[in-house]
Parts: structure tokens; sequence; C-alpha cells
């Protein structure tokens, strides 16, 4: 039984040392694809299996619930959508195609890690493995130009993540400090018991901004533009959806610390939100480059997420959940017509859109959806988890959050307009057809089945992670 | 759930709803233009000789909602699929449901490209448009309420006129700006109300300050639909872009769901903010009666001058809603309906011109009355509706809003009467245009072989059915809303009279 415990993990791990071995060879470029996507699928499959499992392993210090078991089969849906949308991998050249594949599982499995860790340490040890695989993922992209624009974009996100990091780590300091424990379990009644000290109180924010860079929470968002547009589609793809899950799964651990009268936490958490969502979607209101604009839209969407925590309620931690994993969807979606729209891998804008829906119908269709979806228009999955959190968060009475929230749907809805009307209107002029091959047009339709299906059956989705939720104490 | 009657058999509503959604999910696999049009055609039929039933089958000496389905949707916030009609949204069902089949007809020829993704456009907004009508739960009447923009956005922005792009935009941000803050108010509601059911929000004892703020963001949202003045500007410039069947459905059914919502949401749910809000409301009415009628008279454009026309008839409708007495609102109804049919037919008439002349301007289109004497004819008939002479279907309801409007104050109602002068002055002087012009006309003798076709009689012919028998003889229309109205003045009554006693108590 202990096996379904580790299962995912020791699979991941052992996925990676084949892989592992793939990028010593030479010319593995096509083996290690196969390679990976296999491991991919099958790990969905394992999760799947250990789904319903439970229990503590390595001192208590890693956590096996329904809580972290969600969270890992969504990451490795994630991963798995962004391996097939991403297959052609046309923005990296084919020598490091092994290394890319395996660094990107490693970040996975350090996810995977980190969704189930319950003690500090391994927390930090689990967001370092899947953060440095992800630093290595951004430089390695194809430089056809010359411009090493990637390298800028490199750096910019180490420097970024490792200040945070330190932040992160300079609050757990002053939790153990004032708790003398590193187990969330333990800290968490003398957390609660010294709840209006100013120290435990700054603790716990500062623990929280190493997962604010994850999720690119304002000010933590200063990677997100140059990151995006410098880093491959396919990474971008990555980055833009399947790490938030990982920090977004912590940020509910780490919510949970605070006590119902912190609420100098609230506050920070109520501000943060609002200058998210108001700077992500001014600012994405004037983007180009349609991967900026979704980096932009991304830190709007981030904020939204912590509409649930500020509630500090089972409720509201699964509204987040619902929410995140919502999103994980409708960004892949967009992300499979970018990568399908671009053709040797270069940054698409929102102008190379023009009239795909001549060029490609499938495509236009999944933007569409994708794009109304993420404006939060019903009847799709955007509107339901808006939905949810603002009822959430309304009940716990932060009705001026609420409306400046709502006002947010009306500024967004510009940008994702401009795209849809550039996708539906705008005519082709020289531009080519863009070819789908069969399994893209299957995941894009996937896709856009679970954008409807969450969207207007949210009950199952949402009463398994508020089971969840309230099973992690 | 004492206030819907459950139907156990044939569950008509939601067939109605998910009929033409199931024929858009049908067109997305079939190739071919004419395969569309034909099939968007017979949905679009069955779906109105269905909801024919509706009507025969409908109880009108009860309050209740009818034909009522109730399933769980989402328990863990109480959400429901609840579906039900009255004597208030029956007869907007049936316009939208016999109008769609006209709308399809009426872009038979006028959408030539990408003909396939017009008619699941419009299948669509049909769908959305009759649950919107229909719903009971507020969050399923939310979601088809927004929902509904997409496909409208699509039909203005894919094939409107020149300026499409803006007028889309403008639409979309216009109605969504307006609705965010009715979703937050639908939200407050729930957590003073434990359920999303609109009728359980009902006669509930909020306080004051609590329906005061609700009001106004039911107001926002439902002003910017009608549209009120000043939150018209969208409108002509929608119109004017849109292709003939999005004018039609916007004119007809979309502008209807403003005042709808007025009656469904803010009378009976906030009666005594309703009450405080009715003065300037009111007066919000006459201005945009005056304005409308004003801005109508000096329009070179036909589709633009129709569209004025409509923010001063819709004037007209807000007015008869606000002067909360049975005429008044018994008239607004009746006159939802008639500028459904008559703005409607105007909008395909227009289009008719447009699709030989292809433009839409007055001075292009004067003199043609010697050579199209079946479509001046419809066309007459259909102006006349619109300024209300009498015999008409909008002399009933103008006449029946104005009484009402006496009965509640004199000089609003006095100042509404300009109102109907301005309607036969710019209706007339379209008319004279188009019928006779001067001796400078163009030379449109190439018109002549050009008369209305068998098709576009079939569409006007219908309309012009309505505008008679509603004008004739009106009893059929008014007696389904008879209790479901009286029903309505009492809950706006008691709520304001127990107020009232409150404050008095209060006083002493």
């Amino acid at each position: 039984m202990k096996l379904a415990l580790f299962a995912p993990e020791l699979f991941l791990l052992m996925g990676s040392l084949v892989l592992f071995f793939l990028t010593i060879g030479k010319d593995k470029a096509r083996q290690s694809r196969n390679a990976v996507i296999g491991i991919a699928l099958i790990n969905v499959l394992v999760c799947l299996f250990s789904f319903r499992a439970e229990g503590n392993l390595f001192y208590d210090a890693y956590r096996v619930d329904l809580f972290s078991q969600i969270f890992k089969l969504m990451i490795s849906g994630g991963f798995l959508a962004v391996l097939l949308l991403g297959r052609q991998l046309k923005g990296v050249s084919e020598d490091v195609r092994p290394e890319y594949y395996l660094f990107m599982l490693l970040s996975t499995l350090g996810l995977v890690f980190l969704v189930s860790s319950v003690e500090l340490l391994s927390i930090f040890i689990a967001l370092e493995l899947s953060s440095f695989s992800l630093y290595l993922l951004v430089p390695m992209r194809d430089d056809r130009h010359g411009l090493r624009y990637q390298m800028e974009s490199a750096i910019k996100y180490i420097l970024f993540g490792v200040v945070a990091t330190g932040v992160m780590l300079f609050g757990m300091s002053y939790l153990f400090g004032l708790t003398g424990t590193t187990y969330l379990n333990q800290l968490l009644p003398k957390l609660h018991a010294i709840a209006t000290q100013p120290a435990a109180m700054i603790g716990i924010a500062m623990v929280m901004g190493g997962f604010f860079f994850k999720l690119a929470v304002f000010p933590f968002h200063f990677w997100v533009p140059d990151v995006y547009e410098g880093a491959s589609n396919e990474t971008t793809a990555f980055i833009a959806s399947v790490p938030k899950l990982g920090a977004v799964a912590l940020l509910i651990r780490v919510t949970m610390l605070v006590a119902p009268q912190g609420q100098a936490v609230v506050a920070l958490l109520t501000i943060l939100a609002v200058c998210s969502m108001f700077y992500g979607n001014l600012i994405a209101l004037v983007q180009k480059d349609i991967k900026r604009m979704l980096g932009f839209s991304g830190i709007a969407h981030a904020g939204f997420v912590l509409l649930g925590l500020v509630t500090l309620k089972d409720t509201g931690y699964a509204a987040s959940m619902f929410y995140i994993i919502g999103y994980l969807v409708m960004i892949i979606a967009c992300f499979v017509v970018i990568c399908t729209v671009s053709k040797e891998g270069e940054n698409v804008t929102i102008d190379d859109l023009s009239g795909l829906h001549k060029r490609a119908p499938l495509l236009a269709l999944t933007l569409g959806v994708s794009m109304f979806a993420l404006a939060g228009i019903p009847p799709f999955v955007g509107f339901m988890g808006k939905f949810i959190l603002l009822t959430g968060a309304l009940r716990e009475g932060h009705l001026a959050l609420v409306i400046l929230a709502a006002l947010n749907t009306a500024i967004a809805i510009y940008y994702y307009l401009s795209v849809v009307r550039i996708t539906f209107c705008a005519d082709p002029e020289n531009r080519p057809l863009v070819k789908v091959d069969m399994l893209t047009g299957i995941v894009s339709v996937v896709l856009m089945v679970i954008i409807i299906a969450m969207g207007v059956a949210p009950a199952g989705i949402i009463d398994l992670a508020t089971s969840a939720v309230s099973a992690i104490l | 759930m004492d206030f819907l009657i459950l139907n156990n058999g044939f569950p008509y509503l939601s067939v109605l709803i998910f009929l033409p959604l199931a024929g858009a999910l049908a067109l997305l696999f079939l190739p071919g233009d004419n395969t569309a049009r034909w099939g968007a055609l017979i949905v679009t039929c069955v779906t109105a000789i269905i909801s024919l039933n509706l009507y025969s089958g409908f109880d009108p000496t009860t309050a209740k909602y009818q034909f009522g389905e109730h399933n769980a949707w989402f328990p863990a916030l109480n959400i429901c699929y609840t579906l039900g009609i009255d004597g208030i949204s029956l007869l907007l069902v049936l316009l939208t449901t016999l109008l769609m089949p006209l709308c399809v007809l009426g872009s038979w020829k006028y959408i030539e490209k990408r003909v396939r993704e017009f008619m699941i456009c419009l299948l669509i907004m049909e769908s959305s448009m009759l649950g919107v009508f229909m719903a009971l739960d507020f969050v399923l009447f939310y979601i088809l309420w927004e929902a509904m923009l997409i496909p409208m956005y699509l039909l203005i922005a894919i094939w409107g006129g020149p300026r499409k792009t803006y007028a889309s935009i403008k639409f979309f941000l216009y109605t969504l700006a307006g609705s965010v803050m009715l979703l937050v108010a639908i939200i407050a509601l729930y957590l003073k109300t434990g359920s999303f059911s609109i009728p359980n929000m009902m006669g509930k004892a909020y306080s004051v300050d609590f329906q005061y703020w609700v009001f106004l963001a039911f107001f926002l949202a439902f002003a910017i639909k009608v549209p009120m003045f000043p939150f018209h500007t969208w409108l002509p410039a929608a119109h004017v872009e849109a292709p003939t069947a999005g004018s039609v459905v916007l004119a007809s059914v979309l502008l209807k769901m403003g005042t709808y919502g007025f009656l469904r949401f803010c009378l009976p749910i906030t009666p005594v903010a309703t009450y405080m809000f009715m003065p300037y409301i009111l007066w919000l009415s006459v201005i945009g009666i005056l304005y409308g009628g004003f801005t109508a008279l000096a329009q070179q454009d036909m589709k633009k001058l129709v569209a004025y026309s409509s923010v001063g008839h819709m004037g007209f409708v807000t007015l008869g809603i606000f002067v909360l007495n049975k005429q008044g609102i018994e008239g607004a109804i009746l006159q939802m309906i008639n500028h459904g049919i008559t703005t409607g037919a105007l909008f395909l008439c227009v289009g008719m011109i447009y699709e030989r002349t292809h433009s839409r301007e007055l001075s292009k289109a004067t003199g043609i009355g010697k050579y199209m004497p079946i479509y001046v004819t419809f066309l007459t008939f259909f102006s006349l509706s619109s300024l209300a002479f009498p015999g008409t279907n909008s002399f009933v309801g103008e006449f029946l809003i104005l009484v009402g409007g006496f009965a509640k104050s004199i000089p609003v109602a006095a100042c509404a009467i300009p109102g109907a002068v301005l309607a036969a002055a710019y209706m007339f002087r379209m008319l004279q245009k188009v019928v006779w012009g001067s001796e400078r006309n163009p030379d449109q003798a190439w018109l002549k072989s050009m008369d209305l076709s068998v098709r576009e009689i079939i569409i006007l012919a219908p309309l012009l059915l309505f505008v008679l028998w509603i004008g004739l003889a009106p009893t059929p229309f008014l007696d389904v809303m008879h209790t479901s109205v009286t029903h309505l003045v009492a809950q706006v009554n008691v709520a304001c009279l127990d107020s009232v006693r409150v404050v008095q108590v209060m006083g002493h």
C-alpha cells in the first residue's frame, strides 16, 4: 500500500533517469520526445491509480492526501498537455532537446513533491528543484537572430527567483524562530496562539512571497513579461500553467497558518489582489505580443486567485483550487493555438492571428473559446470560477474587493475581445494556412469540452476540492 | 416552491431552450450554405410551433410561474435549474420564437459569406434569449444574459457594416460593464436569502439602504440594455452596423430584456427603492422619448432613424413600467411586444431596400412608391404602427401607458405627449420621401421589376397580421397578463405601504 502513496513520484524519478541516459547519447531528440510523452501519459494513469491514497511519509514531512493528489493529477495532466502541444518543439534546437525534456520532467517532479510537502525545508527543496529546472529551460531557446534575448530573460528569471526564495527563507526563519518547529501541522496551533504578533504575520507574509513569485502576484511579477516573451513558446506554455498549480497549493497550505484574527495578512492579500488585477489588466490592454499579453493577464488572474484566500475559509480555498484548475485549461488552450500558429518557433503577435478563422477554423474556435473563458464570460469555466470566488469573498464581507474585482472583468474584456476580433473578423491578407495535425485537433477539442463542462457543471469538482481542503488539517 | 407550477409532462421550456442549441451544434458538422439556411429555418420553425403550446396551455387565472421545471444544479451554492413563465414573460417568449424564423428568412440572401456560422450564431442567440425570459434562477439568468453577448458580438463584428469593429466593441463593453455590478448585486441578494431563486428574493424585507444599492446595480444593467437616455449611445452604432437579422434581434428581443429586467427584478425585489427612484426614472423616460424623437427627425440614414425611434419607444415602455399601476405596466408589456413587431418589421423593410440599392440613405430611396407598390404598402402600415396610429398595435400600448401616466402624474404624461407627435413627424417624413419624394427624385425605374419577392412577403405578412390583430383586438394578448400584473402591482404596493408604515411608526 505504501507504493501507492509514492507511486507518481517514483515513476517520475525513474522516468527522469531514463531521460538522463538519453541525454548522454547523440541524436536522441526523437527518442527522448517519445519517451517523455510516454512517461507523462503513464504518469497521468499512475496519478489516477494513487488518487485516493492517503498517508504520511518521511517522518511526516510528506503528506499524501486528496488535496495533494488532485494537484498531482492536474500537474501531470498539464505536463502532458504542454508536451503534446509542443510536440514539434519548434523553438528549441535539436541538440539540446533531450536535456530540455529532462529538465521539464524534473521541474514537474519538483512540483509533484511540492504539493505534498508539509514541512518547511521539504517545501523549500521541492520548490527549488522545480524552479532551477525551469530557469534552465528559458535559455535553451534556439538563438536564431543572435540577439540573446532568451539569455536576458533567463537572467531576469533567475535573479528575481533567487530574491523571492531569499524572502521566503527569511520568513521561514521567523516562523521557526517563533515556534521551534518546521512542520506545518505543529506550526498551525502555535501560530494561531500568537496570531496577532507582528513577527508571525511578517513571517507568514514573507513565506507567501516565494509562491507569489511563482504565481506572478504583484509585486513579485516583474519577471513575467520578459520571461514570457523571451522563452520559447513551449517553455512559456509550461511556465504559464503548471507551476501555478504548485504555487496555489502551497499558498493554500500557508494561508491556513493565518489565524482568523490575523486581519493584517488578510488586508495584505486584499491589497495585493487589487494591485495585481489592476496592474495586469491595465498593462495587458496595450500589448502587441500575445505571450506578453497573456503574461499580464496571468498577473490579473493571480489576483483573482487571492480572492479565495482572503476568506480564510475552506470554501474559499476550494474556489481558488477550482479557479486555478480552470485557468490551467484555459491558458493551455491558448498556447495550443500559439504554438501551432508559430511557424518556426518565433513569437506570435496579435496581428499574426489575423483571419485565423480562414487559416485554421478549429484553432480560431479554440482561441475564441479560451479568450472568452479567460475574460470570464459564461458559460465557460472562467465565469464559474470568478463567480464562486466572488460569492465566497462577499460572504466574508469583502465588498470593496468584490466590486473592484468585478470592475476588472469589464476592463479585461477589451483586450481579450481584440484577440477575438482579429481572429474572426480580420482579413488573413497573405498569411499562410496553418496546418493542424490530428493530435493537436484532438487536444484542442478536449480542452474546449473541459472549459465548457467545468463552466456548466462545476458541482463535482467543487465538492471534491472542498472535501480535499477540509481534510488537510 | 409554492410559486411554481411544476410541469410533469413534456418539458416545453427546456426543449425550447435546447432545441436551437442542438440545431447550432448540428450545423457545426453539416457543410454547405443552403443546408445551413434550411437547417436554421426548420429548427426555428419547429421551436416556434412548439412554443405555441405555451399559449394554449397557459392558465391566465394564476400569477404563479407555469410550465415549471426545477432541478438541482450546483447544490453547494444552492443554484438550481429552475424555469417557468408567467403572464409577463409568456408573450416575450412567443415574440422571440415567432420572430426567429423571420430573421432566418430575412437573412436568406442578405448574408452571403460564412452563412453557416451566421446561422449558428442566430440559433445560439435564440437559445439564450429564450432562456433569459424563462430562467427563475438568478445564476441561470445571468449566465444566459451574458452568454448572449458572444453571438451578438460576432453577428455585428463579422457580418456588420463598415464601422463594425467600433460598433461591436462598444456594444460588448457597454453591456458587459453594465452587468458586472448586477453580478455583485445577485451575490449580495443570495447572501441575504440563501438561494438564487428569483421568486424567493421577491417580497423580502430588505433594509432600505440595501435596496438602494441593489436597485442601482440592477438599474445600470437594465438601463443600458433598454437603452435609457443617457445610456443609449451604443444603440445607434450597433443597429446601423449590424446585419438586418442582427438589428431585428437586437431591437425586437434584446432591448426587451432590459425592460423585462425592470419588471422581473427591480419592481418585486426592491420595491421601496423603486418607489423612491421612480420620479427620476419617469423623467429620464420622458427625456428619452423626446430626445429619441428629435434625433430621429434629423436622420438621413433610414436605419439610424428607426434606431433612434427605438430610444423613444423604449422611453414609453419604461414610463409605463415606472408609473407602477396596472394600466401602465400592462401597456408597457404590450408595447414591448408591439415594438418588437413593428421595429423588427421596419428594420426588415430597411434591409430589403438595402439589398436592392446598397444604401440606407433616405435620399437614395426617395420616390420608390411608384415602382414598388407592395413594398411601400407594407412600409406604410408599419410606419403607421410605429407612430401609434389608432387601429394599429402601438396605439393600444401607448394609450394604456398614457392612461397610467396621467393617473400617476399629469406633468410627466403631458410632457410625453409631444413624443407621440414627434413620432408622427419623423415617420411621415420618411414615408413621404420613400413613397413620393419630390420632383428631384433619382431615377428609380430600374426597381420596377424588383418589388418584393414571395419570400419577402412571407416575412412581412405575419408581422402585419399581428400589427392589425393587436391593434383591433388586443384582448387575447392583455388577458394573459392581467393576473400577473395585478400580482406584481400588489407586491410593490404592499412593500411600499409597509415601509411607509414603518417610517410613520418610527416618526411617532
